[in-house]
């Protein structure tokens, strides 16, 4: 039995927050205090971690959705992207053409997955699912340690992309983490698109709301769910790929960020890829603007020192706590899925 | 999960009972062996327990790592404060167990099927949090314990044998009372809203009291195996609440076979001792160990008992 991956690896945070410089904007400005700086940096943070939750977490609502195929596995393709990208980073030198090599490369590892283990489950219970896929868990998760090394591995931002962005008067905010955000909405427009402008889209959309209707309509189902299980391998991947300059790639990294995409998909609705959207964002923010802002306002109540500790806990623990807040009031999610 | 258990399925608790009665004194009396096997027990023990959700109710619980934490960390907290008395310690654990499930379960219980996993997990990783970030009990990194639980000032829980008894005690007292609930009129109900909720509420059943029940009595023989856990290891982590641990718990159950309480320990002791071989084998261990997961789901689906029916 192993232990869960250090958490800061999965979930960027305020501790690993950008360098930024915080040159005493509130000395020049009035009014305008240095915690104003720290928040807004904290809300691009969490919605910065709200874009890559919501890439792994579409292609995990889809497949759910369309195939009522819960896939513990998701998170691996998520680590593999990274290990992926970090290693092709490591050949080729250079971010572009690994980011260009590991996306048919996940596409073309999901697809395998497939068709060796996911294929044979999906006429069997969630029991069986969830057990499987955790197989499919444990083995990648030690193969990345013999192919790789248990060593964390780094991969070097890309060129062009290395400054800071001055966002505010005295503050500087990585040019990266702001490319990173603008992918991930960039994708998600793709994906409003395919999926609510295209034939395709219509399909899965279809699917997810009543499958063995759309099969009695004599859609085939099956290819219609490799395309959106293919698709969801590549979102994930590109999300490990786009992860890894700022995280340490390591063995077990996507675990924890499995569970938040879970989070997300139960909050939104299953099958939802708005409420994916959406719930991505919000869990985002919840887990990165609370772990800022939360030991600052216990201290109005306790000393400093355990308001840092309870602040910590609640902080870990806001996510989880939101979820089953609205699971209490929505046990369907926020976007529940018309059936 | 269907028909009555034959002749030979019968027998196996009594044997496995027999055979773990018997173990130290035909070659498995040694500290390490001991220690393996006293884990095995705790683990039967808390996967009986999941027995009676998965099986009994319907549940399937990916939380029940938390369950054991709870008894672990009532264990640390007395530990802090000194107090190392079983007879305070072990009803504490117990309660701290059926405690949390009580609070969680309350509302866990209002959803179902997958949204019952995901609400699960997500109150194990909050207790998983939580304990992590106790400083004064160690963090992340966890707390040793100052020494065992003594019974009435005695230190007899430091005696390998008497543990080993304590635990094989615990454990067939644990499994007689999920063996006695699943047949009782309380097991049928359960199975009845498990199989057809529309029925059994048609029947009269609301189903939400019987499975709080279920998942409270869950809830304290979890806490219950973290007392003892924490007591065979003495030393307690986070990691004991990690999430994977609650789907070892989950494949412990599945591997052995829905069928009853009986397949909850097989499952446990053929995990526990396959684990433990393997890792002994090859130190990626895991590359093996997933994949024969998989094929186990695959192929075994009524789990280890399943194969005494058909053979």
């Amino acid at each position: 039995m192993w232990t869960p991956g250090r958490r800061s690896a999965a979930c960027p945070r305020a501790s690993d927050a950008p360098i930024v410089a915080r040159r005493d904007a509130a000395r020049d400005r009035p009014g305008f205090s240095v915690n104003t700086t720290l928040l807004l940096v904290q809300v691009l943070n969490g919605l910065q971690l709200g874009v890559l939750l919501f890439l792994i977490a579409a292609g995990l609502t889809l497949v759910f959705g369309v195939m009522d195929f819960i896939n513990l596995a998701h998170g691996v393709q998520y680590m593999l992207g990274a290990y992926l990208g970090a290693a092709l980073a490591a050949a080729t030198g250079s971010f572009w053409l690994a980011l260009l090599l590991a996306l048919p490369a996940a596409l073309a590892f999901g697809l395998l997955l497939e068709f060796l283990v996911f294929r044979h489950l999906y006429e069997r219970d969630h029991l069986s699912q969830v057990l499987a896929t955790f197989g499919v868990i444990l083995f990648l998760n030690e193969g990345v340690k013999v192919v790789f090394g248990t060593a964390p591995m780094q991969m070097p931002l890309p060129a062009g992309l290395t400054g800071g962005v001055p966002i505010m008067e005295g503050l500087l905010y990585p040019t990266y983490r702001i490319a990173i955000l603008a992918a991930g909405l960039g994708t998600a427009g793709l994906l409003w698109f395919l999926v609510e402008r295209t034939r395709a889209g219509m399909l899965v959309r279809a699917g997810a709301a009543n499958a063995p209707m759309l099969d009695a309509l004599g859609v085939n189902v099956r290819g219609l769910f490799l395309l959106v299980f293919g698709f969801g391998a590549m979102l994930a991947g590109f999300a490990g790929v786009m992860a890894a300059p700022i995280l340490s790639v390591e063995p077990g990294m996507g675990d924890n960020l499995l569970i938040l995409a879970f989070v997300v998909i139960v909050i939104g609705g299953i099958g939802s890829v708005r409420g994916a959207f959406i719930a991505a964002l919000l869990v985002g923010l919840v887990e990165t603007v609370g772990r800022g802002l939360l030991p600052d306002v216990l201290r109005l109540f306790l000393d400093a020192s355990s308001a840092r500790q309870a602040g910590a806990a609640l902080a870990s623990m806001l996510v989880y706590i939101v979820m089953a807040a609205i699971l209490a009031f929505r046990p369907a999610g926020l976007f529940p899925v018309r059936r | 999960m269907s028909g009555a258990p034959g002749r030979a399925e019968r027998l196996v608790p009594w044997l496995v009972f027999a055979g773990l009665a018997a173990a130290p004194f035909i070659g498995f009396g040694e500290g390490h062996a001991l220690t393996l096997l006293a884990r095995a027990m705790i683990f039967g023990m808390a996967a009986v327990a999941l027995m009676l959700l998965v099986g009994g109710a319907g549940l399937v619980s990916l939380g029940h790592a938390a369950m054991l934490g709870m008894g672990a960390y009532a264990v640390v907290v007395l530990d802090h404060a000194g107090i190392v008395e079983a007879w305070i310690v072990f009803p504490a654990g117990i309660l701290a167990g059926a405690v949390f499930a009580l609070v969680t379960g309350a509302v866990a219980i209002r959803t179902s099927g997958v949204h019952f996993i995901m609400i699960t997990l997500a109150f194990g990783q909050m207790a998983f949090f939580t304990t992590s970030s106790l400083a004064i009990y160690g963090g992340d990194d966890g707390y040793t314990l100052f020494g065992r639980t003594e019974v009435l000032g005695a230190r007899w829980l430091e005696d390998r044998l008497v543990f080993h008894f304590v635990c094989l005690g615990l454990l067939a007292g644990c499994w007689a009372l999920v063996e006695a609930l699943l047949g009782s009129r309380f097991g049928r109900v359960l199975r009845a809203t498990r199989d057809n909720e529309t029925r059994a509420r048609a029947l009269g059943f609301e189903p939400w009291p019987y499975r709080l029940a279920a998942y409270v009595i869950a809830g304290a023989i979890g806490g219950l195996a973290g007392v003892l856990l924490a007591n065979a290891t003495e030393f307690v982590a986070p990691a004991y609440l990690a999430w994977q641990r609650s789907g070892d718990l989950l494949f412990m159950v599945i591997l052995g076979g829905l069928a009853g309480p009986h397949g909850a320990l097989v499952g446990a002791l053929a995990f526990v001792l396959v684990e433990e071989w393997l890792s002994h084998l090859w130190q990626h261990w895991r590359l093996i160990f997933g994949p024969l997961l998989i094929l186990c789901v695959f192929f075994l689906r009524g789990g280890i008992v399943g194969l005494l029916r058909r053979g």
